[in-house]
C-alpha cells in the first residue's frame, strides 16, 4: 500500500468492517477496507453517497468500533473519541451557540486539558488570526456567516493541534463561491503548518484539490477501489487521461456493473 | 426567432448610478415609538384601564363588580395599612420552598433519564401519569399526610413543578444535535461535565421554557390552595387574603388582592425570566 517505506505510518486503518443498526436494518457501511495515512498527508476519502466514508471517518473519530479489523493512531488502537483527533463537521451547529468565537476555540483547549487560562486565550487568538476572524473573536455564531462558522470550526480544530484533523464533508453546505475560496484557504493554511488531514467528500473536483491522496470508495457497503496520487492540477497520466477523468470512469464502471445486475 | 436573440448587443457599465439618495433612513419618531414593545403594551392596559372604569361606573354596583379607581385605592390601603405586601412575601415564600424542591426533585429524575433507559422509562411514565393531575387534586390527600401547614401546600406545590420541568428539560436534552454531542465527547468531555457544559446549555431553551411553566403553574396551585385552605399556613397568603375579604364582602379589597396575584405574575415572568432569557438563548440566536 502508499506510503514511504519504512516508516510507520501515523493512522493505520486495517480491514475495517463497519456496522451500525437501523431500526430495521443491521447496516453494514464499510467491508474490509485498508488504508494508511502518513504525517502531513491530505488524504481524501472519495466516493458516491452510500461508500461508508463519513461511519469511516467517525470510526476513526472514535465514535464506533469496526466489528472486524483495527484502526489505530501512531501505533495504539482507537478505543474512543479524544482530543488527538479533532472532527470538522459539515454542520453549522458544530459550534457552540452559547460561546463566542474565542470562547469556543479555548472551551476546545481547556475541556480536553491542553492548556488552561492565559494560555488557552493566546492559543486560541493565534489560530483565530489565522483564519482571519480576530474582528469576529468576541462574536456569537449565530451573527457569523456559514463560511465563517467553518473557518471558527477549523480554528478550533487547528488550535487543538491534534495528530490529524478529520474532516466530514466540510464546506459541502457552503455556496459555491465560499467553498471555493474555503478549499484555498485550507491549503494556504497546510503550507503553514503541514497538520495531516484525513478528509471525506463526495465531490471530485474538491477531492482533486484538496487532496495528495485519493481513496475511492465503491458503494453498498464501501470497499476499497483504487488509491490514488494528485498534485492538485488534475495532471494527465502516462495514457494521457486526466485524474477526474480516470476517477469519473472508476466510479462510473461502479455504477453500470450494478445496473446491469438490477436488469 | 434565434435572430431576434442574437441581435441583442451586450453592454458593460462604466459608471454606476448614484443619484439614488440615501440607502439607510432613520426611521420617523412615530415609527420608533412604536417598535418599543412596552409602551404598546402600557398603551393597552391603560384603554383596559379606561374600559373597566367606564363600565364598572355605569354598573353602579361597587359589591358585584368595583370601579378600576376603588381597586386602585383598596390596593393601597392593603399595602399601607392591611399587610398585603406580608401576605404576598408569605406566599412567595411558601412558593419558592415549593419551586425549588420541585427543581431539585427533576433534576435527579432528568439525571437518571439521561443515563438509563429505565430511567427514561421511569420518566415517561410519571409524567405522562401525574402530569395530566391538577396539583390541587391532592390537597386533601396531602392534608392527611402532612397536617395543616406549610407541608401539604409545598407537596402540592412540587407536584405541579416537578412534571412540567423534568417532562421540558428531558425533551430539550433529546433535541440536543448529534454534531454538539460528538463535539463535546471529542474535547474529552463525560459524564457530569458532559452534561454541565453541552447538554444543559444546548438544552436550555427548553429548560427555560419548562422553569417559565413551572412558575406558572406553581403560582396559580398556590394561591388556589391558599383560598382552600389558607390559613393553614399560618399568618395566611394572598389567597387566603381574598378569601377573608370576600367574606366581609370588602369586593375592591378581593380586587386588589387579584390584582397583587397578577403583578407578581407580571413581576416574574418580566423581571427575572425575561432578564434570564435576554443574557441567555436570546444573546446566544438559540431563541428570537
Amino acid at each position: 500500500m502508499g506510503g514511504t517505506p519504512g516508516s510507520a505510518p501515523l493512522l493505520d486503518v486495517r480491514g475495517v468492517t463497519l456496522q451500525y443498526k437501523t431500526r430495521d436494518h443491521l447496516v453494514t457501511a464499510t467491508y474490509r477496507v485498508d488504508f494508511e495515512v502518513q504525517r502531513s498527508d491530505r488524504f481524501v476519502l472519495l466516493g458516491p453517497s452510500g461508500c461508508g466514508k463519513s461511519t469511516l471517518l467517525k470510526a476513526v473519530g472514535g465514535y464506533l468500533s469496526p466489528v472486524e479489523g483495527s484502526i489505530s493512531l501512531k501505533g495504539r488502537p482507537i478505543a474512543r473519541p479524544g482530543p488527538d483527533r479533532v472532527m470538522v463537521f459539515q454542520e453549522f451547529d458544530q459550534l457552540l451557540p452559547w460561546k463566542t468565537v474565542r470562547q469556543n476555540v479555548v472551551f476546545a483547549l481547556e475541556s480536553s486539558g491542553r492548556l488552561r487560562g492565559r494560555e488557552a486565550a493566546d492559543k486560541a487568538m493565534q489560530y483565530i488570526e489565522k483564519v482571519k476572524l480576530q474582528k469576529f473573536a468576541d462574536s456569537y455564531p449565530h451573527t457569523l456567516s456559514g463560511g465563517m462558522k467553518q473557518r471558527v470550526a477549523l480554528a478550533r480544530g487547528m488550535a487543538m493541534e491534534p495528530d490529524i484533523l478529520l474532516m466530514d464533508e466540510p464546506f459541502a453546505a457552503l455556496d459555491a463561491l465560499t467553498r471555493r475560496k474555503m478549499q484555498e484557504e485550507l491549503l494556504q493554511l497546510w503550507e503553514g503548518t503541514r497538520f495531516t488531514v484525513l478528509f471525506v467528500t463526495h465531490s471530485i473536483p474538491e477531492a482533486l484539490l484538496i487532496g495528495n491522496r485519493i481513496l475511492l470508495l465503491s458503494p453498498h457497503p464501501g470497499r476499497v477501489k483504487a488509491e490514488l496520487n494528485s498534485d492538485g492540477g488534475d495532471a494527465p497520466d502516462a495514457q494521457g487521461r486526466k485524474l477526474s477523468e480516470r476517477i469519473h470512469a472508476l466510479l462510473f464502471a461502479d455504477q453500470i456493473e450494478e445496473e446491469a445486475a438490477h436488469v | 426567432m434565434s435572430d431576434a436573440r442574437e441581435q441583442r448587443p451586450e453592454f458593460v457599465r462604466k459608471s454606476l448610478e448614484t443619484a439614488f439618495g440615501v440607502v439607510e433612513k432613520p426611521l420617523t419618531p412615530w415609527e420608533r415609538l412604536y417598535n418599543i414593545g412596552a409602551l404598546r403594551k402600557s398603551v393597552l392596559l391603560v384603554a383596559l384601564a379606561a374600559i373597566w372604569q367606564l363600565y364598572a361606573q355605569q354598573l353602579d354596583n361597587p359589591l358585584l363588580f368595583p370601579t378600576f379607581g376603588a381597586t386602585l385605592q383598596a390596593l393601597w390601603e392593603g399595602i399601607v395599612s392591611g399587610g398585603l405586601l406580608g401576605k404576598a412575601w408569605t406566599s412567595i415564600k411558601v412558593l419558592l420552598m415549593g419551586y425549588g424542591a420541585g427543581l431539585a426533585i427533576a433534576a435527579v429524575l432528568t439525571a437518571a433519564a439521561i443515563t438509563s433507559r429505565v430511567g427514561t422509562d421511569l420518566l415517561e411514565t410519571l409524567t405522562s401519569m401525574f402530569n395530566p393531575l391538577p396539583a390541587i387534586a391532592l390537597l386533601p390527600l396531602a392534608l392527611i399526610w402532612f397536617g395543616l401547614g406549610n407541608g401539604s401546600i409545598v407537596f402540592v406545590l412540587i407536584h405541579s413543578v416537578l412534571w412540567a420541568v423534568a417532562l421540558n428539560t428531558h425533551s430539550g436534552f433529546l433535541a440536543v444535535s448529534s454534531t454538539l454531542r460528538m463535539v463535546g465527547r471529542n474535547y474529552g468531555l463525560t459524564g457530569l461535565s458532559y452534561v454541565a457544559k453541552i447538554l444543559i446549555p444546548a438544552a436550555f431553551p427548553s429548560i427555560l421554557s419548562g422553569l417559565k411553566i413551572g412558575w406558572a403553574f406553581a403560582w396559580r396551585t398556590l394561591i388556589a390552595a391558599e383560598l382552600v385552605f389558607g390559613v393553614s399556613s399560618g399568618s395566611g397568603g394572598l389567597g387566603w387574603y381574598i378569601y377573608e375579604n370576600k367574606n366581609e364582602l370588602e369586593i375592591p379589597s378581593v380586587f386588589a388582592g387579584l390584582f397583587t396575584v397578577i403583578l407578581v405574575g407580571l413581576a416574574v415572568e418580566n423581571l427575572v425570566f425575561r432578564n434570564i432569557e435576554l443574557r441567555t438563548v436570546r444573546r446566544w440566536g438559540m431563541q428570537h
